[in-house]
C-alpha cells in the first residue's frame, strides 16, 4: 500500500509540474495576472508531494520492504538504520528522486524568497523550472521508478547497499552535489524567462547573482566532498582520478564559476550579457550532460550504475529538447542584444574576460577528454582512453596562468585602468611570493622541487596581492576596525574564496610531490621505518560488524621512539554480496596524513600492505571548504535584497 | 557575422548528442581486442603445474579452445570457477589458463582445492602477456583456433549464458576449418 502511495503522490506531482509549466507560462504572455500567480502555490504543492513520496520510500526502507524492487536491490535487514536513509539515493531510481526532490525544493526557494520581483518574471522562471521538473518526473514514472514491486513472491532478504557506498561520505556527498547541479537551474530559468520576455538586461544578472552563488558554493562542497570519499574509500590514495564522472561534476563548475565572475560584470557594467547568458545555459546544461552521463553508462567507468539504453534514450532525448532547445531560444534572441558601456584593454572587464576564457576553454579540454574516447569508438577508430597525463598536461598551466591574472586583477578597476597602478601595486607582492616561496620550501624540504616551488609562489601570489588590496581599502578609513566593518560581506565572501584557491594549490603540489608509500609484505612483529615514523605490524584478527566480517589489523606508530598512535585498518568482507572491501585507516593531521591499507593476506598471518604518507592533503578539502563558505557569504550579502526592492518600487512608478 | 556565430553552441550541441546517441547501443563489456583475428602473441613462461618447464604459443594451438585469465585475488574468478569445471571436466573441452599477477603456490593450492578445469596453465606472474594481449583485468576469456589465431574476447565472468554463445561461436569455427 504504502509504495502506491508514493507512486500515487509522484504522480500528483507530475500533474502540477505540468500545470505550472504551462498556466503562468502563459499567463505571462497574455498578460493574465490571475494566471502567473498560480505558480507559487504549484510550486509548494509539487514541493509537497515530493517530499511526501520521499518520506514513502524512506518508510519502506526502514521497515524493510522487499517487494519493492528498488529496496530489495539496494538494502538488506543487517544494514544500519543510517545507511538505509543514505541507501534510499545509493542506486539509479532513488538518485533520480532524490534529484527531481532537490529541484521541486529549489523551485519552492525561488517561489518564496522572490516577493520582491515582478510577477511576470517569476511566472516565467518557476514555469521553466517547472519544465524541467516535469521531464525528470516523466523519466522516473516511465523508465525508473523506485516504487515498482516485486509481486507476488517478494524475496526474504535483500542483496544490501554496494559496500563502497556504506560511508559517512555517501550520505552527505549526492545531496550536496546535487543541490549545486540543480541549483544551477535557476540561473538558467532566470536566463531563460530573460530570452523569453526579449528583456536582457542588467537587471536578471542581479536577480541570479547570489542564487548562482550559493548553488557553486554547494557544488564546491559535492566536489569536495566526492575526493574526500575517494581518497579514503577506494584505498588507493588518490583525491582525484579525471575519471569521466569526476569530470562531469567539475565541467559543470568551471562553467560555473565563469559565470559567477561574468554576473558580476553584467550587472555592474551591462556588458558581456549575452556571453553571460550563454554561460548560465552552459552551466545548468553541462550537469544535465553530467547526469545523463552517470545514469546511461554510455561512458564504462567506476561509477556505472545503470546500463540501459532505453533510460539512456529517454533522458538523451530530454537532453535534446532541453538543451537544444534552450540554445537554438539563445541563438533566436540573443543576436539583438547591446552592451550599454565600453571598456578599455586595460581594466576589471577584460580581467574578468581572461577569467571567463581561461575556465571555459578548461571546461571545454575536460569536455573533449571525456567525449573523445565515445566519438573514436563510434566512429570504428579503435576503444582508447584519454587518461590522467592529458589532464594534467592541460590543467597545470592553465590553472597557474589563472592564479596568475588572479593576482594583477586585485588591483584592477572598472573602466580603465593605468597599466603604471598596475605595476606599482604589484612588484611588491612579486618579489615577496617569491622570497616566502623560497624560504618555506627550503624550511619543509632543505631542497628545492621546481612544481612544489612554482605553487607556493602562486599560491603567495594569491595571498599577498590581495592582502595588499585589502590593507589598501583600509587605509582610506581612519580608523580599521571601522574600515573592516564597513566591507561588504560580498566582499569577504570573495576574499574567502580566492583565499581558498591558494590554499587548495598548496594541498595539490605538496601531496602530488612529497608524497611517499611503502607496499610491503608484513608478517607480525614486522616494522617499517619512513619519513620519521615506524611502524609495526601487531597481526590482524577477526571482527564481526552488523553486516560484514573483517580481518582487522593492528599497527602501532612510533615517532621519537614513543608510541604516538595505534591504526586499525581492516579488509571486510561484505556477506550479503560477497565483496571484499578494503577499510582505511587514516590518521590525519594539518600537515600531513598517515594512511594505511590491507592489501591480501599471505601465508602465515602476513599480509600484504600500504602505507602512506600524505603531506598537506588535508589543504585541498580545506581549500575547498573556504570556497563554499565564500561562496554562501557573498549570496548571504543583504545588498542584493535591498537592491531589488528598490527596483520593484521604480518599476511599480513607471507602470503606474 | 555575429548571426552565424551564435549558432555554433547549437550546432556543436546537436553534433555531440549524435555520438552520444550511437554511444549507447555500444555494449561495455564486448570490447572488441586489437588482437582479433591475429595470432597469439609469442611468450616464454613457466607452466604451472612443472615450474622448470618454459611454455610458448606454440602450445596454444592444435584445436579450438578457451583461454582463461584468472587469478586468485580475484573475486570473480571465484565465481567462475564452478562454470568452468562444468566446461572443462564435465564437456571436455579444453580450457588454457593463464594465471595472471598471481603467485604459484597460492594458484596450484586453489586448483586443488577447487578442482582443475585447466589443460595446460601457463604463469604470468609480472603481467607481461597480459599486457602484450591487452588484458584490463581478471577474468578475460578468450576463443584461439587450432591454429593459434585469437577469434574472439569476452570481458568479465564466463556464466551458463555466455558459455552457450561461446559454445556456438567454437563451433562455427571448427566447422569453418573442415569445410
Amino acid at each position: 500500500m504504502i509504495p502506491e502511495l508514493g507512486t500515487f503522490a509522484t504522480i500528483l506531482a507530475l500533474c502540477l509540474t505540468l500545470i505550472l509549466s504551462t498556466v503562468p507560462m502563459i499567463g505571462a504572455y497574455t498578460g493574465n495576472k490571475l494566471w502567473v500567480d498560480y505558480a507559487r502555490p504549484l510550486a509548494k504543492g509539487v514541493f509537497f508531494f515530493l517530499s511526501v513520496a520521499m518520506l514513502l520510500l524512506a518508510y519502506s526502507f526502514q521497515t524493510d520492504d522487499f517487494s519493492v524492487m528498488y529496496v530489495a536491490q539496494s538494502s538488506n535487514y543487517n544494514l544500519p538504520w543510517y545507511y538505509k536513509i543514505s541507501a534510499i539515493w545509493g542506486g539509479h531510481e532513488g538518485s533520480l528522486l532524490l534529484w527531481v526532490w532537490i529541484q521541486a525544493f529549489w523551485t519552492l526557494a525561488v517561489a518564496v524568497k522572490s516577493k520582491d520581483l515582478p510577477i511576470e518574471i517569476v511566472g516565467r522562471v518557476l514555469a521553466v523550472m517547472g519544465m524541467i521538473t516535469a521531464a525528470f518526473l516523466m523519466f522516473i514514472l516511465f523508465t525508473s521508478s523506485p516504487f515498482e514491486r516485486i509481486l507476488p513472491n517478494p524475496p526474504a532478504q535483500g542483496a544490501d547497499l554496494n559496500p563502497l557506498l556504506q560511508d559517512f561520505g555517501l550520505i552527505v556527498h549526492p545531496p550536496a552535489l546535487y543541490m549545486g547541479y540543480v541549483g544551477l537551474s535557476v540561473a538558467f530559468s532566470f536566463a531563460i524567462a530573460a530570452l523569453l520576455s526579449g528583456r536582457l538586461d542588467a537587471a536578471w544578472a542581479r536577480w541570479s547573482r547570489p542564487w548562482t552563488s550559493v548553488a557553486w558554493a554547494f557544488l564546491t562542497l559535492g566536489i569536495a566532498l566526492g575526493s574526500w570519499w575517494a581518497y579514503y574509500e577506494l584505498g588507493w590514495g588518490g583525491w582525484w582520478f579525471w575519471d569521466p564522472v569526476e569530470n562531469a561534476s567539475l565541467m559543470p563548475w568551471l562553467v560555473a564559476t565563469a559565470l559567477l565572475h561574468s554576473l558580476a560584470v553584467t550587472e555592474k557594467r551591462g556588458v558581456f550579457k549575452s556571453w553571460t547568458v550563454l554561460l548560465a545555459i552552459s552551466a545548468f546544461c553541462l550537469s544535465l550532460l553530467g547526469t545523463f552521463l552517470v545514469r546511461s553508462g554510455v561512458l564504462t567507468s567506476v561509477h556505472a550504475f545503470a546500463t540501459d539504453p532505453e533510460r539512456g534514450v529517454f533522458i538523451l532525448g530530454m537532453l535534446v529538447f532541453v538543451i537544444g532547445g534552450s540554445l537554438l531560444l539563445y541563438a533566436i534572441r540573443a543576436g539583438s542584444v547591446k552592451s550599454e558601456s565600453t571598456f578599455a584593454v586595460s581594466s576589471r572587464e577584460s580581467m574578468i574576460l581572461v577569467n571567463n576564457i581561461i575556465f571555459t576553454v578548461a571546461c571545454a579540454m575536460v569536455l573533449i577528454g571525456t567525449i573523445y574516447p565515445l566519438v573514436m569508438d563510434s566512429l570504428d577508430l579503435g576503444k582508447i582512453s584519454v587518461g590522467p597525463p592529458y589532464f594534467n598536461a592541460l590543467f597545470v598551466p592553465m590553472m597557474s596562468l589563472m592564479v596568475i591574472f588572479l593576482g594583477i586583477s586585485a588591483f584592477s578597476r572598472w573602466k580603465e585602468t593605468p597599466l603604471q597602478l598596475y605595476l606599482s601595486k604589484l612588484w611588491l607582492p612579486a618579489i615577496l611570493s617569491v622570497v616566502a616561496a623560497v624560504i618555506t620550501h627550503w624550511i619543509y624540504s632543505q631542497s628545492i622541487e621546481p612544481w612544489v616551488l612554482l605553487a607556493l609562489v602562486l599560491s603567495y601570489w594569491i595571498v599577498f596581492t590581495w592582502g595588499r588590496e585589502f590593507i589598501s581599502r583600509l587605509r582610506h578609513r581612519d580608523n580599521v576596525i571601522k574600515g573592516m566593518t564597513r566591507q561588504s560581506r560580498s566582499y569577504y565572501g570573495m576574499m574567502l574564496a580566492h583565499l581558498g584557491v591558494a590554499i587548495m594549490i598548496v594541498g595539490v603540489a605538496m601531496v602530488t610531490i612529497f608524497v611517499e608509500h611503502r607496499d610491503a609484505r608484513m608478517a607480525p612483529g614486522d616494522q617499517i621505518e619512513f619519513r620519521g615514523y615506524t611502524f609495526i605490524f601487531d597481526g590482524a584478527r577477526e571482527v564481526q560488524g552488523p553486516n560484514y566480517i573483517s580481518d582487522m589489523a593492528r599497527v602501532r606508530v612510533f615517532r621519537d621512539g614513543e608510541l604516538y598512535r595505534e591504526m586499525f585498518p581492516e579488509k571486510r568482507l561484505y556477506t550479503a554480496r560477497g565483496t571484499v572491501m578494503t577499510q582505511v585507516a587514516l590518521q590525519p593531521g594539518f600537515t600531513r596524513d598517515l594512511y594505511i591499507a590491507m592489501g591480501e593476506e599471505l601465508e602465515n598471518g602476513a599480509w600484504a600492505m600500504r602505507l602512506q604518507f600524505k603531506p598537506f592533503v588535508r589543504w585541498i578539502w580545506l581549500g575547498a571548504l573556504f570556497m563554499t563558505a565564500g561562496g554562501l557569504l557573498a549570496a548571504s550579502d543583504p545588498r542584493y535584497r535591498k537592491q531589488v526592492k528598490r527596483e520593484a518600487a521604480q518599476r511599480q512608478q513607471v507602470t503606474e | 557575422m555575429r548571426k552565424f556565430w551564435i549558432f555554433t553552441p547549437f550546432v556543436a550541441f546537436i553534433a555531440m548528442s549524435v555520438f552520444l546517441f550511437k554511444g549507447l547501443f555500444m555494449d561495455p563489456s564486448k570490447l572488441p581486442s586489437a588482437l582479433i583475428d591475429r595470432p597469439f602473441p609469442s611468450f616464454t613462461l613457466p607452466s604451472l603445474y612443472e615450474p622448470d618447464r618454459l611454455m610458448s604459443e606454440l602450445d596454444f594451438k592444435g584445436e579450438v579452445a578457451l583461454l582463461n585469465v584468472w587469478a586468485t585475488w580475484c573475486p570473480t574468478c571465484k565465481d567462475e570457477h564452478e562454470q568452468l569445471n562444468k566446461i572443462g571436466l564435465e564437456e571436455g573441452i579444453p580450457i588454457y589458463g593463464l594465471n595472471y599477477k598471481d603467485d604459484p603456490q597460492l594458484a596450484r593450492a586453489w586448483l586443488e582445492r577447487y578442482k582443475d578445469p585447466y589443460t595446460k596453465v601457463v604463469v604470468d606472474q609480472e603481467g607481461r602477456l597480459g599486457l602484450d594481449l591487452g588484458v584490463y583485468g581478471a577474468p578475460e576469456t578468450y576463443i584461439i583456433d587450432q591454429h593459434g589465431i585469437i577469434r574472439y574476447r569476452h570481458v568479465g565472468e564466463v556464466t551458463e549464458q555466455v558459455w552457450q554463445e561461446l559454445k556456438g561461436l567454437m563451433e562455427i569455427i571448427a566447422a569453418e576449418e573442415e569445410a
